[in-house]
């Protein structure tokens, strides 16, 4: 019985299944693949409280093969999720720009579900001279 | 809530057509404190969404992490003329909308 869970724990890690706290909660466990989707943040923000963004997903846009949503990401701020954007065909390229807030320097997660139910994703890396969230550093 | 539109007044049919919206608002994170230590409450747009003709078209849902003052740009298929509407909601219930018309041919 312990050697049967033992290789399921090896085959969950041979196929990469393993869980990401910040995805799973979007992904319900879903495998999430790298690429298609292209995340633009400058390398340096001296202040977290706006930081441009844009993100770019490859898809034709079509009916049969499109991208549902868009979701940003943070591994610092307070709230994880920071944005969902819910297109469909009629929006007839994916792409998204915005200004973001960062409570420090981090790494920022787009992930893209696609109509066919897989999910995509790209990410950022920013350096943050002066963090949005100071209060809440300090206090 | 005032808000300022990009949208190009003319397009072709099929065109794909970029769309910007900046919106007025704080976007009160729940973390800034008032000169007397108080906290002030969170407020941000949560929900806002664009309806083409009475379609919608794209719907974000947003949090703290968007900077004050949104700014959204996205995409939309210039199918018909009419008109393009934005609403949007934030946590103190307050809603707010915009429209601007769009001429297909």
């Amino acid at each position: 019985m312990r050697r049967r869970s033992f290789l399921v724990v090896l085959l969950g890690l041979a196929f990469g299944a393993r869980a990401d706290p910040l995805l799973d909660p979007i992904t319900k466990g879903a495998p999430v693949r790298q690429g298609r989707v292209k995340l633009e943040m400058p390398l340096l923000a001296d202040n977290g409280n706006s930081v441009a963004m844009k993100v770019s997903v490859e898809s034709p846009m079509t009916e049969a093969d499109h991208v549902r949503a868009i979701h940003l990401v943070s591994e610092r701020n307070p709230e994880a999720r920071m944005a969902s954007f819910h297109l469909g065909p009629r929006a007839g390229a994916a792409e998204i720009i915005s200004r973001v807030r960062l409570a420090g320097s981090q790494r920022v997660v787009a992930l893209a579900e696609m109509s066919d139910g897989s999910f995509w994703m790209g990410s950022a890396s920013v350096v943050v001279t002066l963090s949005a969230c100071v209060d809440e550093m300090l206090s | 809530m005032a808000a300022r539109i990009q949208l190009p007044g003319r397009a072709r049919r099929g065109e794909v057509i970029r769309v910007g919206i900046l919106i007025q608002h704080p976007m009160e994170t729940g973390y800034r404190l008032e000169v007397d230590g108080r906290k002030v409450p969170k407020n941000v747009i949560r929900s806002f969404a664009c309806r083409y003709n009475g379609v919608e078209v794209f719907r974000a849902e947003m949090s703290p992490g968007i900077a004050a003052n949104p700014f959204l740009q996205f995409h939309t298929v210039a199918l018909d003329s009419g008109e393009l509407e934005f609403s949007w909601v934030d946590d103190a219930g307050a809603s707010g909308s915009a429209r601007e018309a769009i001429t297909v041919g």
